[in-house]
């Protein structure tokens, strides 16, 4: 798959999940991550995926490779027009054995990649950006 | 939609899962599953995730869901295969996949299957 | 601003010749060879940030996308140097040379009018700064990262995964035990798992100075990984103090067998595995 600097792709569909993990490998193996590193940014942005669709009522993800003082990385946007998150705080808790039930599985993946941000207003939809640097 | 076709030897279901699911298509494979060990009396069911890349929270709840469906209808469920990537993702993510059985390869797979059901005979 | 882009953009496009000259033999490098190896290098940067002022890029920093090649070249020049073993401050004297032709060269320009060359000679002086600052930046970030591998390369050299016996291996865990060093562990141990298909793993914590809550948390990540896979885990090399410390704290190791010493690790080993030891006579 060609890879471009940036862009982005609808998630509007579970096809779109599928999507956007295939388009995270091409992106992450343009970067040359390791296949761990690889794993889990593609899962990362497999649940987030799924978060915008099902939680945000679909979305988008924006993608750009990004590079700080030489360091180069990927940074994914996941952003939707949805409800948006009540209780942040609440939404970035869960126990690190918990595994069931998940919610929105955000502190997983938060531990997933390097860089997490969540902004969210209710009523008004979220954007979760990530970023994992070579 | 894609269905994952599910073979049987014996007593046991063998599933290889080896394309990238649609959610969809693991929920198919659930329903499948499930009737199939109530059509079949299978004792056993060997899911093979060693061509999967990718296992994120719902794959990992689809293999919960199916280990907890297949106990109550007496089969056992053992996952094989999984790549060390995939492990430690699925450790980051805090998804311990509590209940599912796992082992190397589907030789120690069906080793651990072949002894579940000594175990069930016995009445264990 | 802009104005005194201008100007500079007006140098860089019609006097390149005479700038790269000034710029080389002020950096030091009058002799003929020194001057070809980094002639080539010298005249990129200025084709570069002349194609960047005409883009209209602003003087006020380099982070926007217009000043992209002109970084990159930069990163080029600071990493070659770093190879070749030199210093972040022979890259920085380097750039911060090419003050000296513009200066002139803009004066003859702009004479006329004191207010234009002052403010033009402030942004050039501003802007080489710059340039010679990310050189610096990106000089560190090369040695971090170099750093880096070779502290990745010793936690994998001080955590060898050893085959004890036909489907045991054993990893002697040396030093403290963070974050960092559990994943290159894990991606070892799994790694090793898969391809001795090996069903037990033991992790001997004998030369692990402290175990608090954060540690037994890293302990109990590789023992789920591990059997997430299929094999499982026993921890040895449990001191008295550790095993204190571990009750002290609360800490649950919940199912995963611990034994003292790496010997009766893998007595446990050989026997979950099936093996019988006998003893004759010596």
């Amino acid at each position: 798959m060609a890879v471009e600097p940036a862009g982005t792709l609808p998630i509007a569909s579970e096809q779109h999940i599928v999507l956007s993990r295939q388009m995270v490998r091409a992106l992450c193996q343009d970067l040359k991550l390791s296949l761990v590193d690889q794993t889990k940014m593609i899962t990362a942005a497999s649940e987030l995926s799924r978060n915008t669709l099902i939680h945000g009522g679909g979305g988008q993800m924006r993608w750009e490779l990004v590079e700080t003082n030489g360091r180069r990385g990927l940074r994914l946007h996941f952003e939707d027009q949805g409800p948006g998150i009540p209780d942040l705080k609440q939404a970035m808790t869960d126990g690190w054995t918990s595994g069931s039930g998940m919610g929105l599985g955000l502190p997983g993946s938060k531990r997933l990649v390097n860089d997490f941000d969540l902004h969210s207003v209710p009523g008004q939809g979220t954007r979760v950006s990530i970023t994992k640097w070579k | 939609m894609d269905r994952i076709p599910i073979l049987r030897m014996g007593e046991t279901l063998l599933v290889t899962i080896q394309v990238d699911m649609q959610d969809q298509t693991a929920l198919g494979l659930q329903d499948d599953l499930a009737n199939k060990i109530a059509a079949t009396g299978a004792s056993g069911v060997m899911i093979d995730i060693s061509a999967l890349e990718i296992v994120d929270s719902f794959v990992g709840r689809m293999l919960t869901s199916i280990s907890g469906i297949a106990r109550i209808l007496s089969a056992t469920t053992v996952v094989v295969g999984m790549q060390p990537a995939v492990a430690i993702t699925l450790v980051e993510l805090g998804l311990s996949l509590e209940g599912v059985k796992t082992a190397l390869n589907v030789e120690r797979g069906m080793e651990l299957l072949r002894r579940a059901r000594e175990e069930q005979a016995l009445g264990r | 601003m802009n104005s005194d882009n201008k100007a500079i953009q007006a140098v860089l496009a019609d006097d390149e010749a005479a700038i790269l000259d000034g710029w080389l033999t002020e950096a030091g490098a009058a002799e003929p060879g020194a001057r070809r190896a980094v002639q080539t290098e010298a005249a990129e940067l200025l084709r570069l940030l002349r194609e960047a002022l005409a883009d209209g890029a602003d003087t006020a920093g380099l982070a926007s996308p217009a000043w992209a090649h002109v970084r990159q070249s930069l990163e080029a020049m600071s990493r070659s140097r770093a190879a070749r073993g030199q210093s972040a401050g022979d890259t920085s004297v380097f750039v911060l040379a090419l003050k000296k032709p513009l200066f002139p060269l803009l004066q003859a320009r702009l004479g006329s009018d004191p207010a234009a060359l002052s403010t033009t000679l402030w942004s050039v002086t501003a802007l080489v700064d710059k340039l010679a600052q990310h050189t610096v930046t990106t000089f560190q970030q090369a040695r971090e990262d170099i750093i880096r591998r070779q502290q990745e390369e010793l936690i994998e050299l001080s955590t060898p995964v050893i085959k004890l016996w036909d489907g045991v291996l054993a990893v002697p865990m040396i030093g403290i035990l963070d974050s960092n060093r559990t994943q290159v562990v894990m991606e070892t141990l799994l790694q090793k798992i898969v391809e001795t298909e090996s069903g037990l793993a033991i992790i001997d914590i004998t030369g692990v100075p402290t175990v608090d809550t954060l540690v037994a948390q890293h302990l109990l990540k590789t023992v789920t990984a591990i059997r997430l896979m299929g094999a499982d885990c026993i921890i040895s090399g449990i001191r008295p103090q550790i095993a204190q410390t571990i009750v002290h704290l609360g800490i649950d190791l919940k199912d995963i067998t611990t034994k003292a010493t790496l010997a009766d690790a893998l007595a446990l080993a050989l026997t979950r595995t099936g093996w019988r030891i006998t003893r004759g006579a010596a």
